[in-house]
């Protein structure tokens, strides 16, 4: 009997220490490309980079001012398509939650976050892009914010689907008309959960370089011409690390830290922001 | 007839299939304290919610037969009207969460839009509040969140919402069942107070509730209304089988 229990809890233990092994290792990865690209590119990184548009091969210095740029009103465009489009389709998924419509649009939803960016990009060049005649930022702003939509969606209708009913019937009894029901109390109620949905999404968009290879392109100078070409980060460090000279590489390590960091200040901010804006239900 | 604030005659109540409240008539008079008591499924509640129109609000529910508020008809007016007229408190407290205490009491003025003075604005919050004995608690911290009170403290914040917008009629939906005993009493001491001004219709499992507080009792039992009379009455002397079985607690 005795030494039936050490077999078990000799198991046991080889058990725990084998997901606390693996639980660590996976962390691995992440800390080596977190290492390397501060490591590569964090030298690269100072005023000048961030003001200037990259420079001709041969020439010293350069910096990546057109993709940051382009990145931000790119950025900034598609979330003006996606989010209110985004948001009130959650809310109607989480308002009619159970009837025929609503599931099925989820179900699209659904297959719509699994479609494979470059899929994205084609079709928007195709419906976008070909009938204008040209490459433009609207094109890959149009490209993003499809690809923004369903996290949106998504988080938005888990966010209102856990504030409970009797919110609702509370506004409801006091004579307050349905749709200041919703814009009045439920999404104010479900706020920190919306916008950290959105804060999310604009982290996944930012770095994709798929759909913007049809679509935005890219623009080796300062451009705010939305009906032009434009240059993006991802799409800038695409170009300058497929190059064959070290000043170009440089230049994408530098701008592969300004994403990375980007990326990881605004999930850390989505965090922040959940914790001090949830409301106490 | 001119005390009679909401009458029923043969009202019926739906969800899809399932009849919930069969052929009630009822005429319920100024000032009073009604209680409305019947075992667990006896279309208590749907009665109750079917007089602000709330019923509707599920899908598939649907009704028949008249309700008057006065002398109209509750099923033509405007939902939004019944509402302001007929307020509401809950059987859990359910103050808004993104609201201060202060708002949550005019919650009914502001998420309507509907525009007034400062000053007008702070009278009623005290005089609700007043009227729900929670000034006193809460006159310091009027804008702190509402949800930082007590359970029973954010009951009487409900019931000063549903105060403010000076309705006829307060319904009570079991308003006391998520509550412990001494915010159970606290409440049903407001009840007293409240009927000087408002008509108060109560849905309560509790029968020693019911004997306490109310000046006449319904019975309602598998969707009918078994009996309505002088609480006193029903409690010493009921005329229907089914209710004295109810009281004696033969089935529950």
């Amino acid at each position: 009997m005795d030494a039936r229990i050490g077999i078990r809890n000799t198991k046991s233990v080889l058990f725990k220490s084998v997901i606390i092994f693996l639980a660590f290792v996976i962390t691995i990865p992440l800390i080596i490309v977190l290492l390397y690209i501060i490591k590569q590119g964090v030298m690269q990184v100072n005023w000048h980079f961030l003001t200037n548009i990259p420079a001709p091969v041969g020439e010293a210095g350069g910096g990546i001012s057109n993709a940051l740029l382009g990145s931000f009103i790119i950025v900034v465009m598609s979330s003006i398509i996606a989010i209110p489009v985004g948001v009130l389709a959650g809310i109607y998924l989480s308002e009619n939650a159970g009837t025929r419509l609503a599931y099925y649009s989820g179900l699209c939803v659904d297959i719509l976050q699994g479609v494979p960016s470059i899929v994205v990009g084609i079709a928007v060049y195709f419906w976008v892009v070909k009938p204008l005649g040209t490459f433009s930022a609207v094109s890959g702003s149009i490209a993003l914010s499809i690809m923004m939509l369903p996290i949106v969606i998504r988080s938005t209708e888990q966010t209102l689907l856990l504030l409970p009913d009797t919110l609702k019937e509370a506004a409801l009894s006091l004579g307050v008309p349905y749709h200041r029901v919703i814009l009045k109390v439920i999404v104010p109620c479900g706020f920190a959960g919306i916008l950290s949905g959105i804060m999310l999404s604009v982290a996944r968009i930012i770095g994709e370089t798929a759909p913007l290879l049809f679509t935005a392109f890219g623009n080796p100078y300062l451009s705010t011409a939305i009906t032009k070409p434009m240059e993006t980060l991802p799409h800038l460090i695409y170009t300058y690390a497929t190059s064959p000279y070290d000043d170009w590489h440089n230049l994408a390590w530098g701008a592969s830290f300004i994403l990375l960091m980007f990326v990881l200040l605004l999930n850390i901010f989505t965090k922040l922001i959940t914790r001090k804006w949830n409301i106490q239900l | 007839m001119e005390h009679t604030v909401v009458s029923a005659s043969k009202f019926n109540a739906w969800f899809g299939d399932n009849h919930a409240v069969k052929d009630v008539s009822i005429s319920i008079e100024k000032n009073q304290v009604i209680a409305v008591m019947g075992p667990s499924g006896c279309g208590k509640t749907t009665f109750l919610r079917c007089i602000n129109r709330m019923h509707e609000l599920i899908p598939g529910a649907t009704t028949k037969g008249s309700l008057k508020l006065y002398a109209d008809d509750i099923y033509t007016m405007n939902p939004i009207y019944v509402r302001y007229k007929i307020g509401m408190v809950f059987q859990r407290p359910n103050p808004f969460p993104n609201l201060s205490i202060y708002d949550n009491v005019v919650a009914g003025y502001k998420l309507n839009g509907l525009k007034m003075a400062k000053a007008d604005m702070d009278h009623i919050v005290e005089k609700s509040l007043t009227s729900a004995a929670l000034w006193n608690e809460v006159k310091d911290s009027l804008h702190k969140k509402g949800t930082f009170l007590s359970g029973g403290q954010q009951q009487r914040l409900c019931i000063a919402r549903a105060i403010a917008m000076e309705p006829e009629v307060i319904l009570f939906d079991e308003p006391t069942s998520a509550l412990d005993p001494i915010s159970t009493s606290s409440v049903e001491q407001l009840f007293h107070e409240l009927k000087e001004k408002y008509t108060l219709i109560i849905v309560t499992h509790n029968m020693q509730q019911a004997a306490r507080v109310s000046d006449k009792t319904a019975f309602f039992y598998v969707g009918e209304l078994v009996e309505f009379d002088d609480t006193k009455t029903m409690f010493t002397a009921p005329t229907d089988v089914r209710t004295q079985n109810y009281i004696t607690g033969r089935f529950s």
